[in-house]
């Protein structure tokens, strides 16, 4: 039989989840980021960037004590869900996904950020045409994944439609990103590297980089990162050991003239969050 | 490494205070963005400027109580600060550092204070609501009173034109080209 839609009792389900999601991962660092800017503050060399590593950590032990967000910038909801093969893949999702981002906003509290691209007419429930931006894939559970993407880091991303001969240029336009953005996307950074398909899907490969775990780093991964430190920018660009906590990769097959690479920015307030939605 | 601690309203000490040192900072302090610059420049600075300390910041205030107060880009305001220090304020206090033009302003009067991007609850937790001027702008461009209780900071520009943000820039950007040519 073809369904058309999902029921009222998942969809109460599912706002919860998303608000959930929202209020977790605006107040709580993920482990792994917390576990990266502890093991970049016992390396670094810098006393001010020590000082700076020292802020952050308290900043994050003190927004869990008080239950605030990490970062006034509360970020644009960048949204990806599974869908289990019992979930009809409808509109209903995506209405119960933008009621939970309107309560979260309430509720959290959330900056409201979302405006109109060319008016700037804010909406004031961080929803509006286009957004969240919500990612569908398949798998065996119904989960929601939220990650709140503030600009300061998001403005200093960049995209490159390399020759296929430019292999070796991989890893100086990563670099190169880096010493542009300087201390404006406030480091230590994380960069999500996406390397091959199209145009548009290198740029979702970037930010899907960003939900991978950030203590382990494959060879290629950890001579990116070693490369982006030797700059020296350090935590706010104020000079350090530490530019970056982790560089993290994402390929897809490409064209054969193609190779397409996009780095996207991420602040050191790496925040993310992942909710089971029971059946 | 020593840690300077100030307290507002400052006078000479900030002419001693180099670029990279580290400091705390107690007493009342004065948020002001784009909005707050350009009102005050015509309608007059709502407190006595000598000494004291502007916070580039645009906070979430509810009922009194600072929910969030992290520092916002500076370099915004590169062309709107020089009305200040010729009035007597001692520090600006922002994320990002300053351009050239404020780097001449400071020379010989004050200094330029790193707050830690993104460092919202760490603020909230470190700063009391004292009152508001020019509420007229908005909750994020409105001049806000803040007590500061021990809040850790980076001289970024000191007084003598020493600005850490441009000595790392340089030394990144030599960098980039020692690993790529």
């Amino acid at each position: 039989m073809y369904q058309t839609g999902i029921d009222q009792a998942l969809v109460q389900k599912l706002v919860q989840a998303t608000k959930n999601a929202i209020m977790q991962a605006q107040i709580y660092l993920p482990p792994d980021v917390k576990w990266a800017i502890s093991h970049a503050l016992e390396r670094e060399t810098s006393p001010v960037a020590k000082g700076e590593l020292k802020n952050i950590l308290d900043n994050v032990s003190r927004a869990e004590e008080l239950g605030l967000p990490i970062c006034q910038d509360t970020g644009v909801p960048v949204i990806y869900i599974t869908l289990p093969p019992e979930v009809p893949y409808c509109q209903a999702l995506f209405d119960a996904i933008r009621e939970g981002v309107r309560i979260a906003t309430k509720e959290v509290p959330l900056r409201p950020n979302v405006v109109d691209p060319i008016s700037r007419e804010n909406t004031n429930d961080n929803t509006g045409v286009g957004m969240p931006f919500i990612h569908v894939r398949p798998d065996s559970q119904l989960t929601i994944t939220v990650l709140p993407k503030g600009a300061g880091a998001e403005n200093m991303s960049r995209i490159a439609m390399l020759l296929p001969s430019e292999k070796a240029a991989i890893p100086k336009f990563v670099t190169e990103t880096m010493l542009i953005a300087g201390g404006r996307p406030c480091p230590p950074v994380i960069l999500g590297v996406g390397i091959g398909g199209t145009f548009d899907q290198v740029a979702s490969l970037a930010k899907e980089a960003l939900l991978l775990p950030v203590d382990t780093m494959d060879p290629f991964e950890q001579d990116l990162c070693d490369t982006v430190n030797k700059l020296g920018i350090g935590p706010m660009g104020l000079g350090g050991d530490t530019t970056a906590l982790a560089v993290k990769v994402k390929h897809a097959f490409c064209h054969t003239a193609s190779l397409p690479v996009a780095v996207n920015v991420q602040c050191w307030a790496s925040r993310r969050a992942t909710v089971v939605v029971p059946l | 490494m020593n840690v300077t601690d100030l307290r507002t309203p400052l006078g000479e000490e900030v002419l001693s205070l180099r670029a990279g040192d580290r400091v705390t900072l107690s007493g009342l302090v004065y948020t002001a963005r784009d909005e707050a610059h350009l009102m005050m420049e015509e309608r007059g600075i709502p407190f006595d400027p000598k000494g004291a300390v502007i916070y580039h910041c645009g906070p979430i205030i509810i009922d009194e109580k600072v929910v969030a107060a992290g520092p916002t880009t500076s370099a915004r305001m590169n062309n709107l600060s020089g009305f200040l220090l010729d009035q007597g304020v001692r520090a600006l206090i922002g994320k990002g550092g300053m351009g050239e033009t404020v780097n001449g302003q400071l020379r010989g009067r004050g200094v330029y204070l790193a707050f830690t991007g993104g460092c919202a609850a760490l603020a909230a937790s470190s700063m009391k609501c004292k009152g508001i001027c020019y509420e007229e702008l908005g909750m994020a461009e409105a001049v806000w009173i803040l007590e500061f209780d021990r809040v850790p900071l980076v001289v970024g520009i000191d007084s003598e034109g020493n600005d850490l943000f441009r000595t790392v820039n340089r030394k990144a950007k030599l960098q980039f080209e020692s690993l790529f040519t």
